[in-house]
């Protein structure tokens, strides 16, 4: 599979998620307001999270209005977006530590008004993915990424997909349920790095 | 230790050893085994003891007007717990509001009894080290609505209005990680980890099952937890900022849950893990 087969397979399977209606609507404009000034309003700052973070951005305040269903142009307008806004590693490597990587997965802390700013985050991985094997707690909310190299084979396209989805699963499908873990600053390079080295390394518990 | 304390020890011990049992036998999963361990502690949860000190609350007169609650309007008539919270939230004349238990009973406190609203509404939720009146008093209404049908009336267009908003509220994407309630909480058979997760936008049966549980003792905090507790806990793994405690935003969120449960039995106050 190349990274365009890649790609649409993942959209068509988020497109297989149920049809809801769209939010829009002559009386829906009125409460969609509604809504966005008691939202404004009726959160405070607790801890790192602070307020403003209710404001969205284009992309937030689409796939909520659209309940994840955006009209097509819509949709390919904001993914060529974010495509465009990923900042690639400035050494052309993606592989980092798998060992790492795996550490990062297992973690689902960071950025809630319970931790702090200098706690280490981790990549949530494991709450909705299935990964290495040995891993049986593990959440079903996205793909199984069990076997992921060995089914896709190890090249660079493929390395390069996987650091593209980790960074910002937005650029290939707008309202996928996955954070941007590069495009909102939740990892670092090195760290995302490490990830794709848990799906990518021919060594890794993942492809074992 | 009091009886509560010893209660609550018991029964983390309890789990913490059955918990145990589960790393060893990969074969039963986590949720079975709490499913067992509410069988096997059925005719006692801990939440009885909260829901004895709500009652307490509620017919002893106390604040600075030195009153009751029993005079408190749930929806159903001057001091009427029965059943009141199968109906709520709910749209109320004197406060031209539509308000959930929570809201309701601060506005019962505060014009009763004369609490001042930011005392009540500064520590909402109840501590290892202090329990809240408010929460325990929220216990004790529920518990009289157990074994009722949810039968939330959407006739008064300030309800149906609130309702929509917070299905609005539930598919509102934000924070850093662009979650919405929705997020989890849209799709069938799916978890978090080894947490099954209800389908709150299109599954009756799960919106059914997951609202009608709660308030609910939570035996891993040895707590009994009211429902904003519940959303004001989800917006914290939403990355979200803090929902201010029974703000219009958390009503009618609550509306469009309570709404999305009308025909399922109440059975709470509930106990979860």
């Amino acid at each position: 599979m190349n990274t365009k087969s890649m790609i649409g397979f993942a959209v068509s399977l988020s497109l297989a998620m149920v049809a809801v209606p769209s939010q829009a609507g002559d009386s829906g404009k009125d409460l969609d307001a509604k809504t966005a000034k008691i939202v404004k309003r009726d959160f405070r700052d607790k801890g790192i999270a602070k307020a403003t973070r209710v404001n969205q951005d284009e992309l937030q305040a689409a796939c909520s209005k659209y309940v994840d269903k955006l009209p097509k142009k819509l949709k390919a307008k904001l993914e060529a977006k974010e495509a465009e806004a990923i900042q690639w590693p400035a050494d052309g490597k993606f592989m980092g530590d798998w060992k790492a990587g795996e550490k990062l997965a297992q973690s689902g802390k960071g950025m809630t008004w319970s931790d702090k700013e200098e706690d280490p985050r981790g990549g949530n991985c494991y709450n909705c993915h299935q990964l290495s094997a040995t891993e049986i707690a593990y959440g079903t909310i996205g793909p199984s990424l069990l076997h992921f190299g060995k089914e896709r084979g190890y090249g660079e396209d493929i390395q390069r997909y996987a650091y593209a989805r980790i960074y910002n699963a937005k650029a290939g499908n707008a309202c996928a349920n996955m954070p941007r873990f590069g495009h909102m600053g939740i990892l670092t390079e090195a760290q995302m790095k490490d990830l794709v080295a848990l799906l990518l390394d021919p060594e890794s518990p993942v492809n074992k | 230790m009091n009886t509560n304390q010893i209660c609550r020890a018991v029964m983390v011990l309890a789990l913490s050893t059955s918990l145990t049992a589960v790393a060893e036998e990969k074969a039963v999963t986590d949720s079975e085994r709490i499913e067992q361990y509410r069988e096997m502690i059925s005719d006692g949860n801990p939440a009885e003891f909260d829901e004895m000190r709500g009652e307490e609350l509620w017919k002893t007169p106390g604040g600075p007007k030195n009153a009751s609650l029993e005079k408190c309007d749930l929806g159903k008539g001057k001091g009427v717990v029965k059943g009141a919270y199968a109906e709520m939230p709910r749209y109320f004349k004197d406060t031209k509001k539509v308000q959930d238990l929570e809201s309701r009973l601060l506005t019962c406190m505060t014009t009763l009894q004369g609490i001042p609203e930011e005392q009540i509404t500064a520590k909402p939720f109840a501590s290892t080290n202090k329990e809240s009146d408010i929460s325990s008093l929220t216990t004790y209404v529920v518990g009289q609505s157990k074994g009722m049908k949810m039968k939330v009336s959407t006739k008064h267009p300030k309800v149906k209005e609130a309702y929509e908003i917070g299905k609005r509220i539930f598919n509102y994407r934000a924070g850093p990680y662009d979650f919405a309630c929705s997020t989890c909480h849209a799709t069938s058979g799916v978890r978090i980890r080894m947490q099954d997760l209800p389908n709150m936008r299109s599954s009756k049966k799960d919106a059914q099952t997951a609202y009608t549980g709660w308030p609910a003792y939570r035996v891993s905090q040895g707590l009994t937890r009211s429902f904003q507790w519940r959303l004001n806990d989800c917006f914290r793994q939403q990355r979200f900022p803090e929902p201010k405690y029974a703000s219009e935003a958390t009503i009618a969120l609550t509306t469009f849950l309570a709404v999305n449960a009308n025909g399922a039995e109440y059975v709470g106050p509930g106990l979860k893990r």
